[in-house]
């Protein structure tokens, strides 16, 4: 994965406006989820939505290979807690007639597989509809399908 | 007009008609020959003959660009047995004519969706692959989320593609509107179709976009992109910087040059044949 000097990307609504001013560098969005990629939870839960200094980061990926594509379990690091969640769409060209999201997007789920969030806006694609019964909860509570 | 008339038989009456178009004479009763003292039978006047101007310009020809074979040193054949290919899939669902910059509106097949069939809307922002493998990328932007779907033409997935904006752009490719402010990329779900005539010219959009704050996912200012249709907001020092990168020497190359137009003439008569079998 090239690192790639950047100045501080506007985009990023997890740092507050204090921290907005300082200028520093930071690298791009990681096209899949692996470990330390800073990804966005777009469900409505009261820990993916406050800011805090830090952006969600995941620290680990529940994958044969350590690369997590949509439907794969990660756990991410929020707010000094461990948290599971589900990838929901990431930056990754994939299969064609599969969406491509702009964004590396992730429900918080327990380790149950329970979503923590009670309403997901963003669409979420069909291809997660494969497995059912694992993630039926989390496709009940989602709004728009791509 | 009538005193010619006069001189002419009924023949004679529909050249007349045909030759001055604009001034048309629909009662014919004054002007036909009285030789006979039979109660003349009625004649219904001749239809005019409407000559369609536009019809006779040049019509517009439009060969999908996945058509035209790539430069190179595979065998023809190959290229040859995939057009059969492509013409037998295009006999059976109707792939219309688009380009990069036009609204489509894409219902695929889905195994997992509501109803086994998923449409999407969205601009076409690059068209590639050639042959069966030929690709187009649709974007659009849905709740805030950037989406963008690959879509390929010859699927048997895709049950139908419709145009509902057909124009072009100043670019061929517009990848530039990941970076773009998102209200250039945001296209109504449930849109209606644009009319337009047959026999316009394809309307070329001249927006220049708006671009989010640096940095871009590639620096459209470098001329290597050729990019026309961004309004850049940069410093001047930055865009004389950019023409560092520029390559003068490029259009010159002679080895670069492909000139398509005869294998697309020989290509368009095949194609055409292919489709009216």
């Amino acid at each position: 994965m090239a690192l790639l000097n950047r100045r501080l990307v506007l985009s990023l609504t997890h740092l507050s406006s204090a921290v907005l001013q300082r200028q520093f560098s930071t690298t791009g969005a990681c096209r899949a989820i692996q470990k330390l990629t800073r990804v966005r939870v777009v469900d409505n839960s009261a820990l993916g939505n406050t800011s805090y200094h830090r952006p969600p980061k995941c620290i680990h990926v529940y994958n044969k290979t350590g690369v997590g594509k949509v439907g794969d379990k990660i756990l991410l690091a929020i707010k000094g807690e461990k948290k599971k969640a589900l990838i929901v769409g990431h930056k990754m060209p994939g299969p064609t007639m599969t969406p491509r999201f702009d964004s590396n997007n992730v429900v918080l789920i327990e380790d149950n597989g329970n979503p923590i969030g009670t309403r997901i806006k963003t669409p979420i694609p069909y291809i997660l509809r494969r497995k059912e019964g694992e993630f039926s909860k989390v496709l009940a509570i989602a709004r728009n399908f791509v | 007009m009538a005193a010619a008339c006069g001189r002419l038989g009924p023949r004679g009456i529909a050249i007349a008609i045909a030759i001055a178009l604009p001034a048309r004479c629909f009662s014919l009763s004054g002007c036909r020959a009285s030789g006979d003292g039979k109660p003349a039978k009625f004649q219904p006047p001749p239809k005019p003959v409407i000559i369609d101007k536009q019809k006779q310009r040049a019509e517009r020809r439009f060969l999908s660009p996945e058509f035209i074979p790539p430069r190179g040193r595979t065998d023809p054949l190959k290229y040859y047995m995939e057009r059969k290919d492509m013409i037998q899939r295009r006999k059976v669902f109707n792939i219309p004519e688009f380009y990069v910059g036009s609204v489509l509106a894409v219902t695929t097949a889905d195994p997992y969706a509501n109803n086994k069939s998923n449409r999407f809307v969205g601009i076409c922002i690059q068209r590639g692959g050639k042959g069966l493998g030929a690709t187009f990328v649709l974007r659009n932007v849905i709740e805030d989320q950037g989406v963008e779907i690959c879509y390929e033409l010859y699927s048997p997935r895709i049950q139908a593609i419709e145009v509902l904006k057909l124009e072009k752009r100043l670019d061929d490719n517009l990848m530039y509107l990941r970076d773009a402010l998102p209200e250039y990329s945001t296209f109504d779900v449930n849109m209606k179709p644009v009319s337009r005539l047959d026999h316009e010219e394809i309307p070329v959009n001249k927006l220049q976009v708006r671009m989010k704050p640096k940095p871009w996912s590639k620096r459209w200012e470098r001329p290597k992109y050729n990019i026309k249709g961004i309004k850049f907001e940069l410093p001047e020092s930055k865009m004389k910087e950019a023409q560092k990168w520029s390559q003068p020497w490029l259009e010159f190359d002679m080895l670069r040059e492909y000139d398509t137009s005869k294998i697309e003439e020989k290509i368009w008569k095949e194609v055409n044949e292919g489709l009216k079998k």
